[in-house]
């Protein structure tokens, strides 16, 4: 079969064999209208089918009605929870590719990194009595922990720019994302034979025990919940006034767009890289943190997942673009968190959810919701 | 002694000799124009001047300074100061954030806003799009922001490479007539050039460039006046 120039939905059609031509009595037909459009606009339509197709699952299982609205909004919050911890690791990968045009693909495990950092000086708090002293040594310790994890994961993550992508930045750019796949399983093993494969249990700073109740509603807040998501915002204004007002954030941006006018102007495009690192790393070390503060536990492999998750939310927003990298992530967190009770199914279905979100918006729309069309060079 | 002095440079690209030893001299306040046909080595000239390709042999002394060591940025901050090919524009910035860009080298925020506003006043279009995304201005008004851009970093030699490409003739025009007025007010230019017969209009002296290699040197007015010049360049039988 010749296979005609003009569509690129054509392979897809072959494979389903419906490129046979319709009867010219079936033309004129409104059935015939139909799926000659479908044929025309073959992913819109597959497109259209699985939103239908979603809709009618989460309204047969909303008729069964087994939840109560405290159950919804108990999930509502605990995705948002999610969602910030998903932001300031997706930011990470955001920052990076806007600049490298590079998935950092071991960022989830600069974040592991970051997540052992914030543990070990827990334990030492702990140890020296000042997370359940007074309110004011526990918020203090809590401080402490987040920089020791922002520290360690900045240190990874600019010791990593350094070692494995700086050498190959003239090389193809599948090389560096090999690189940085390599990298990611240097540093899970790494952290494997230093602290083992058993899960280390973050004991909760007294600050963070206990819960808002608000009014009679039964929706519960808790204060690891709360902090969590309001720190993450406020990470994410101060990242966005950094980019966008500051001198070092204007070179970034310059530097993302043409790294050899860059130079002319002055800029030192290697120390506006390695400070993207920091920043992104920072972000992330924080995530990490947060991340052992809300699920309790770290062990070695605990980037894994967030990471993927976080490049699936960056991805979600519009890969390159910080507004995009926040609301994809968010959302993505209350897709995870309401999924599984909405399409009726268990609670372990959420990660397939949220890979199921990454293949969909890759077919349905590439560059994102934020995105904007990736010229050649990016792409 | 000259401002900018090339003292014998060979640059190759892999295993191209694309310069085969060019010596060049650009005293203080002139405007000096390299000529020649494409890939003649023109472009590569001012690449190896702006650090952008470092040349393998000879120097490039400014002020009494080998400045071959340094790193294209840092040139920047000696002065050195290029309007690329093509204008290289930050286009998804603001004109006004490319200019802020221009002047990233600079610490002295007076003089920054003094030259803030002479650039305003030599490109009048430039103020009234200030906060307009500079990728949807006219191609004229690129070059104007690619040349205001440079300026703002304060050059003490300015480097344009093509500064007429791609745009009519009357903003040609327009633009040869900001590089004079900019030189008069004491910018030095080094311009590459392959509208010949515009750069000799303005320029003091001027180097005919063949096959990386310079052919002929003479001062601009003499150039006009060689037939070889007049037949290759300027389309004069």
């Amino acid at each position: 079969m010749i296979a005609p120039a003009d569509s690129n939905n054509t392979l897809a059609i072959q494979l389903l064999g419906i490129m046979e031509p319709i009867p010219q009595n079936l033309r004129q037909s409104s059935a015939g209208k139909i799926s000659s459009w479908i044929r025309k606009n073959f992913i819109t339509s597959l497109g259209i089918f699985i939103v239908v197709l979603l809709i009618w699952r989460i309204v047969s299982v909303a008729q069964q009605d087994s939840y109560p609205i405290q159950y919804w909004a108990f999930q509502l919050i605990n995705g948002l929870t999610l969602g910030g911890v998903y932001a300031l690791i997706a930011l990470g990968y955001t920052l990076v590719y806007g600049i490298l045009f590079m998935i950092n693909f071991a960022h989830g495990e600069v974040m592991m990194m970051g997540g052992f950092a914030g543990f070990f000086t827990l334990q030492l708090l702990t140890y020296l009595g000042w997370t359940n002293d007074t309110p004011f040594s526990s918020a203090i310790s809590v401080v402490v922990m987040m920089l020791a994890g922002m520290t360690v994961s900045v240190l990874t993550g600019v010791i990593l720019e350094r070692i494995a992508y700086r050498p190959l930045r003239a090389a193809p750019r599948l090389v560096p994302l090999i690189s940085a796949i390599g990298a990611s399983f240097f540093l899970q093993y790494t952290a494997l034979l230093m602290f083992g494969a058993i899960p280390h249990n973050y004991h909760k700073p007294s600050i963070f025990v206990g819960v808002w109740r608000i009014g009679e509603t039964g929706i519960i807040i808790s204060y690891t919940g709360a902090f969590i998501f309001v720190t993450s915002i406020i990470m994410m204004i101060g990242l966005y006034i950094i980019v966008q007002r500051t001198k070092l954030g204007r070179s970034m941006r310059a530097v993302a767009e043409d790294k050899q006018i860059a130079t002319l102007m002055g800029i030192d495009v290697d120390k506006v890289i390695v400070f993207t690192f920091i920043l992104g790393s920072a972000l992330a070390g924080a995530g990490g943190v947060m991340l052992g503060l809300h699920n309790t536990v770290i062990r070695f492999n605990s980037g894994f997942i967030p990471g993927l998750k976080a490049f699936t939310a960056a991805v979600l927003g519009g890969i390159g673009n910080i507004p995009g990298a926040m609301v994809g992530s968010l959302l993505l967190g209350i897709m995870e968190a309401l999924g599984p009770s909405a399409l009726g199914l268990p609670t372990e279905y959420k990660d397939v959810i949220a890979f199921s979100i990454l293949v969909l918006v890759l077919i349905f729309r590439p560059t994102g919701l934020l995105g904007e069309v990736l010229s050649n060079k990016k792409a | 002694m000259a401002l900018l002095e090339i003292n014998d440079i060979h640059t190759y690209y892999g295993n191209i000799h694309a310069l085969k030893g060019i010596s060049m001299t650009v005293e203080e306040g002139e405007i000096v124009t390299l000529i020649g046909a494409n890939g003649a080595g023109k472009t590569t000239t001012l690449r190896s001047i702006s650090g952008l390709i470092k040349p393998r042999r000879g120097k490039i002394v400014l002020d009494g300074e080998d400045i071959k060591k340094y790193a294209a940025q840092e040139l920047v901050y000696k002065g050195i100061v290029m309007v690329p090919e093509g204008r290289g524009i930050f286009s998804k910035m603001t004109v006004g954030e490319n200019l802020d860009m221009g002047a990233y080298s600079r610490k002295d925020k007076d003089g920054i806003l003094k030259d803030l506003g002479w650039v305003y006043e030599l490109f009048p279009r430039l103020k009234e799009r200030e906060k307009q995304i500079a990728g949807t201005l006219s191609g004229g008004e690129q070059q104007m922001l690619a040349t205001a851009r440079a300026l703002m970093a304060n050059p003490r030699v300015l480097l344009m490479d093509e500064p007429s490409m791609g745009l009519a003739p009357v903003l040609v025009e327009a633009i040869f007539d900001t590089i004079v007025q900019v030189n008069k007010e004491g910018t030095t230019i080094l311009l590459v050039e392959q509208n010949a017969t515009m750069a000799l209009s303005i320029a003091n002296r001027g180097y005919v460039l063949q096959t990386g290699e310079i052919v002929l040197s003479d001062t601009a007015v003499n150039l006009q006046k060689n037939e070889m010049v007049q037949k290759a360049y300027l389309g004069i039988e």
